[in-house]
C-alpha cells in the first residue's frame, strides 16, 4: 500500500481524498496555487506545496509543477479528482516515467476514451449498443433516404463540419427530411464552407443514465449499479440519484452487461463510468466512458456502501477484486444536489464572495461533501461549485424529503446559490414520480436570450 | 454597467473576475485606445469562476483609455474603460 499520496485537485474533491487518505493511514500532501492559500484541503493535508500562480494553467493543470512537488515531499502516488489532469494521458505517462503511481485509468485507456470516433467503433465492435449515425458523409438525398429507412425516424441531420449544437435539423419522416437536406446542405456550405451531412439517429425524450465500474489489474470488470443524471442544464449535471427511477430489474441488468462490455472492450482499469442515453422506449445507447472518478460518486457510495476513493486507491497499489454487483447489498436511495455559487436571479451567473454566515445541514441521512467554511471567500478563477448536498433514505421519497429539510437548513450567507432552484425541484409532480427527460430543467429557468443582448 | 458624465463614459466591472482584452492568446485585442465602438460592441471579456461574459460598449463612441490591466482580477465596480460618446 502507499505511504503517501498527492492530490492535484482543489475544493470539495480534495477534501474528499484527503478523508480516505486519512483513513487509510496514508499520508496526504495537498498542492495549491496562489488563491487558494486559505482553502479548506491544505488545513487538512499532512503536507501542502504551493504550485503555481492563479490561472489554473499555471498551477492545477502544470504537469512539471505537480510532478516536482510529488518528489519533493516522496509522494509514491498521485490521485488527480475529477477535472484538471484527471483524464490527460501525458501526465498519466510522465507518472509512470518518474515512478510515481497514478491512481486512474491507463494512459491507454485515456487515450482510447479521449476519442470519441475510434471509441465508438470499438464499442460497436463489442457489441455495445451506439446511437445509429452514418459511416461518414451522406452526398445525395437518395442515398439519405435508404439510410434513414434502415435506422428509422426521428434522424438527425448534422454538419460534419459543425458543433455546439450549432447545423443540426431533426427530421420526424420523410417527408421532413426531403424538405430539410437541401437546405441544411447549404446553410452547412455557409455556416462552415463545408456542405459535408451525415445523418444520426435522434433519441427522444432521453434519460441521461450511467454505471460506475471498478477493474482490477487482472482485468476484472464490475459495474456498482447506475445513476440517474438526467438533470442537466447546457450539458451540466444537477440532481444526481440511486438508483434511476426510469429502470427495471431487466433494464438494469442488460446495461450493466453493456457496461462492463464496454469496460472489457478497452481493458479498462481503475474507476470508471460509461454513460448511456435510454429512449422512451427502453432502448439504450453508449455515449462514453468517463475515465475517472466522477462528481456525482457519492450516490453510488451510500447505496453500495463502498468507498469508491478507497477502492481506487486500494486497485492502483495492486489489490484486486473478489466481489461483484450481486454480492453488494444494494439498499435504499440516494440524491445529490450540486449546489453552485449562481445567482437564480441573474440568469445563474457565478456570484463569488464570502461566507459571512456558514450553517451547514446535518442529521439523518445527510452527507455534505462541501470545502466551505465560515469566512471562507471564493476564488474568482475556479468553477462554481461550492458544495455536494446528499441525502440518503430507504425509500426515494424519503430521500426527497430529507433533501428538503436540508435544503432548507444550508445557510451560506450571503452568497447567492442554486439552493432555491432545487427547493422547487423537490416540490415537482413529475419529479416526484420520477418522471422526466434532459429536458427538465427548462421549466424552472428564465427563457435564455442567444445574444444575452438584454443586460444593459 | 456605465456611467455617464457628459461625453465621457466610464465602463465598469459587474461583478468580480479576470479581465481579458483577447478572444484568444494568440488574437488581437478586442479594441485599443482609439478604436470607434459602437453601442453593444464587445469590448473585452470577464471571466469570473470559468465563465466568459462579454464587457460590451454602453453606447456608440471612441475607447480613450483602457485602465484595467491586461489578465488582472478585478472586483465588482472596478474602472475598466474610459470612453467618449459620439
Amino acid at each position: 500500500m502507499f505511504k503517501k499520496i498527492l492530490i492535484a485537485n482543489r475544493g470539495e474533491i480534495a477534501v474528499r481524498i484527503i478523508r480516505a487518505c486519512r483513513e487509510s493511514g496514508i499520508k496526504s500532501v495537498a498542492v495549491y496555487s496562489e488563491a487558494d492559500e486559505t482553502s479548506l484541503h491544505l488545513k487538512m493535508a499532512d503536507e501542502k506545496v504551493c504550485i503555481g500562480p492563479p490561472v489554473s494553467a499555471k498551477s492545477y493543470l502544470n504537469m512539471e509543477s505537480i510532478i516536482k512537488a510529488a518528489k519533493e515531499t516522496c509522494a509514491d502516488a498521485i490521485h488527480p479528482g475529477y477535472g484538471y489532469l484527471a483524464e490527460v494521458e501525458e501526465f498519466a505517462k510522465m507518472c509512470d516515467e518518474q515512478g510515481i503511481v497514478f491512481i486512474g485509468p491507463t494512459p491507454h485507456n485515456l487515450s482510447l476514451a479521449g476519442d470519441k470516433i475510434a471509441g465508438k467503433k470499438i464499442m460497436e465492435e463489442a457489441g455495445v449498443p451506439v446511437i445509429p449515425s452514418s459511416p461518414g458523409g451522406v452526398g445525395s438525398i437518395d442515398e439519405a433516404k435508404s439510410f434513414c429507412n434502415e435506422i428509422g425516424y426521428p434522424v438527425m441531420i448534422k454538419a460534419s463540419g459543425g458543433g455546439g449544437g450549432r447545423g443540426i435539423r431533426v427530421c420526424q419522416n420523410e417527408e421532413d427530411l426531403l424538405e430539410e437536406f437541401p437546405v441544411a446542405k447549404m446553410e452547412a456550405r455557409a455556416a462552415f464552407g463545408n456542405d459535408e451531412l451525415y445523418i444520426e439517429k435522434f433519441i427522444t425524450q432521453p434519460r441521461h443514465i450511467e454505471f460506475q465500474i471498478l477493474a482490477d489489474k487482472s482485468g476484472k470488470v464490475i459495474h456498482l449499479g447506475e445513476r440517474e443524471c438526467t438533470i442537466q442544464r447546457r450539458y451540466q449535471k444537477l440532481i444526481e440519484e440511486a438508483p434511476s427511477p426510469g429502470l427495471t430489474p431487466a433494464l438494469r441488468k442488460a446495461m450493466g452487461d453493456a457496461a462492463i462490455k464496454a469496460a472489457e472492450a478497452i481493458q479498462y482499469f481503475n474507476a470508471g463510468t460509461v454513460e448511456f442515453l435510454l429512449d422512451k422506449d427502453g432502448k439504450f445507447y453508449f455515449i462514453e466512458i468517463n475515465s475517472r472518478i466522477q462528481v456525482e460518486h457519492p450516490v453510488t457510495e451510500l447505496t453500495t456502501g463502498i468507498d469508491l476513493v478507497k477502492e481506487q486507491i486500494r486497485l492502483s497499489s495492486g489489490e484486486t477484486l473478489d466481489y461483484s454487483f450481486d454480492d453488494l447489498n444494494i439498499k435504499g436511495w440516494a440524491i445529490e444536489c450540486r449546489i453552485n455559487a449562481e445567482d437564480p436571479e441573474k440568469n445563474f451567473l457565478p456570484s463569488p464572495g464570502t461566507v459571512e454566515e456558514y450553517h451547514p445541514p446535518g442529521g439523518f441521512g445527510v452527507r455534505l461533501d462541501t470545502h466551505l467554511y465560515q469566512g471562507y471567500e471564493l476564488p474568482i478563477y475556479y468553477d462554481s461549485l461550492i458544495a455536494k448536498l446528499i441525502s440518503y433514505d430507504t425509500t426515494r421519497n424519503g430521500a426527497i424529503s430529507v433533501m428538503k429539510r436540508a435544503l432548507e437548513e444550508f445557510r451560506v450567507y450571503p452568497l447567492k446559490t442554486t439552493i432555491p432552484l432545487y427547493l422547487q425541484v423537490m416540490d415537482d409532480p413529475h419529479f416526484i414520480e420520477g418522471k422526466f427527460d434532459t429536458s427538465f430543467i427548462e421549466k424552472f429557468l428564465p427563457e435564455e436570450d442567444e445574444d444575452d443582448d438584454d443586460d444593459d | 454597467m456605465a456611467e455617464t458624465s457628459g461625453k465621457r463614459i466610464e465602463v465598469r466591472a459587474a461583478m468580480s473576475g479576470v479581465f481579458y482584452r483577447k478572444p484568444a492568446p494568440e488574437e488581437p485585442a478586442y479594441v485599443e485606445v482609439g478604436t470607434v465602438v459602437k453601442k453593444k460592441q464587445i469590448l473585452a471579456l470577464l471571466e469570473t469562476m470559468k465563465v466568459f461574459q462579454k464587457i460590451k460598449s454602453p453606447a456608440n463612441g471612441k475607447v480613450v483609455e483602457i485602465v484595467a490591466e491586461e489578465e488582472t482580477p478585478l472586483k465588482d465596480g472596478d474602472l475598466i474603460f474610459i470612453l467618449e460618446a459620439e
